[in-house]
């Protein structure tokens, strides 16, 4: 039991990865100008990188204790929607570039936050993959923050649209910090520095943060929005079509 | 056959990234170590530079290859994530072919990579020449290991190989 906890910490790490990922790879060729474009899709294959890491770990763990015969890509593509452990707010449709923005902060300001923490795990793979992860993600949260403030302290219009993007996706936030039962990390415990850090950038972006207290909750245990049934079609047609195709 | 660990690393000189051809990958620092297992077999360690990194399969190809080539008959290549790679472990040689090549080599250590969020951005000086007055133009450039800077002086765009 202890091992299938391990297993489904490690899946649900590796699905926020690969779902954002999957989203943000959708503005390849789309991002406002070129240097943006480069960037989001950079910070998608970090993303898809890390989750590959957590897959293979996962797969490693699930073989020894079932005899099985998984690979990271039959965690990726030929797991069903109710499998899924990823955050809701990682699977939320990409909007415009500033709810794309506002998402990646979010997710980005909790996830170097979780490879802080992870980075000092006993256990040794998980440590060593936060380690090399997290150096990654320093990177994405300078970049994301200093674009929340570009657009919060920008134009009206890009202001308000901030505003929008606020409204959208905090009730999504609540879901980072609320364990599910196979969880290690203590998420609860860093909410405070989240909102820390987060106000620290909202008040540079003239933006505030929302007093609504309501959270959605339900990915890390499969509940997902009607998006994610979009999503996995998508993602997993080929290897749904042709099983076992290789390039 | 000779198959000193000598031997095996002047065959990895060859090896080169695909992406950035003047680096070896010991240039990189991605090799951890070599083990020669028994005759005409051998196991190569080496370190993932970003984790997403897509030459990272061509380069554990075009090893295979070289000691194909080299006489090998088994050939296995072992990923180690810890620890984690940095550019701390980039050779000075390394780093002088980068900026010959036109790409500014990373200039500080990876314990400052944790910058401060408004921290003020290092002035990387020009591979061209040698000006400080530069500008960071994207934190993320035409690969993942580069950033995208610009000489104010020569007015030239350049690639800054990042820390990490
Ligand atoms: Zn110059």
């Amino acid at each position: 039991m202890k091992n299938q906890h391990l297993i489904n910490s490690v899946l649900h790490i590796a699905d926020n990865a690969l779902i954002l990922g999957q989203r943000n790879a959708a503005w390849c060729a789309h991002g406002p100008i070129l240097e943006q474009d480069i960037a989001i899709t950079n910070i998608t294959l970090d993303l898809i990188g890390q989750a590959r890491n957590f897959y293979q770990y996962a797969a490693s763990l699930i073989n020894e204790a079932d005899n099985k015969n998984e690979t990271e890509d039959t965690l990726a593509f030929l797991r069903n929607e109710r499998d899924f452990k990823n955050l809701l707010i990682c699977e939320l449709p990409n909007g415009d570039w500033a709810q794309t923005i506002l998402r990646q902060f979010f997710f980005s300001t909790f996830q170097q936050l979780m490879y802080q923490k992870m980075m000092h795990s006993s256990d040794n793979q998980l440590a060593a993959i936060a380690a090399k992860s997290i150096k990654e993600t320093n990177y994405h949260v300078k970049w994301i923050s200093e674009w929340v403030i570009r657009l919060g302290d920008g134009t009206d219009e890009s202001n308000q649209r901030m505003k929008n993007a606020i409204e959208y996706l905090w009730n999504y936030t609540g879901e980072f910090f609320i364990a599910a039962d196979y969880e290690s990390i203590d998420v609860a415990g860093l909410k405070n520095e989240w909102l820390e850090k987060v106000k620290l950038v909202f008040d540079e972006a003239t933006l505030s943060i929302p007093e609504n207290k309501f959270m959605q909750t339900g990915g890390k245990t499969g509940v997902h929005t009607e998006h994610l049934g979009f999503i996995l079609p998508e993602m997993q047609s080929l290897q749904r079509n042709f099983p076992g195709v290789e390039w | 056959m000779n198959h000193t660990k000598e031997h095996i690393y002047s065959l990895l000189a060859q090896v080169t990234d695909p992406e950035i051809p003047v680096l070896t990958i010991l240039d990189l620092g991605i090799v951890r170590d070599v083990i020669c297992t028994q005759d005409n077999a051998v196991e190569i360690i080496i370190t993932p530079t970003y984790s997403g990194c897509p030459a990272m399969d061509a380069i554990a190809f075009d090893i295979k290859l070289k000691m194909i080539e080299a006489g090998f008959t088994q050939v296995k290549i072992t990923y180690t994530l810890s620890p984690a790679w940095t550019t701390d472990w980039m050779t000075e040689a390394g780093k002088q072919k980068l900026k010959q090549y036109g790409i500014a080599p990373p200039i500080e250590r990876s314990s400052r990579l944790n910058k401060l969020l408004f921290d003020q951005d290092e002035h990387i000086p020009c591979p061209q020449c040698g000006s400080t007055n530069t500008k960071l133009l994207s934190e993320f450039g035409s690969t993942a290991c580069k950033a995208l800077h610009q000489c104010m002086d020569c007015k030239e765009p350049f690639d800054y190989f990042k820390c990490h």
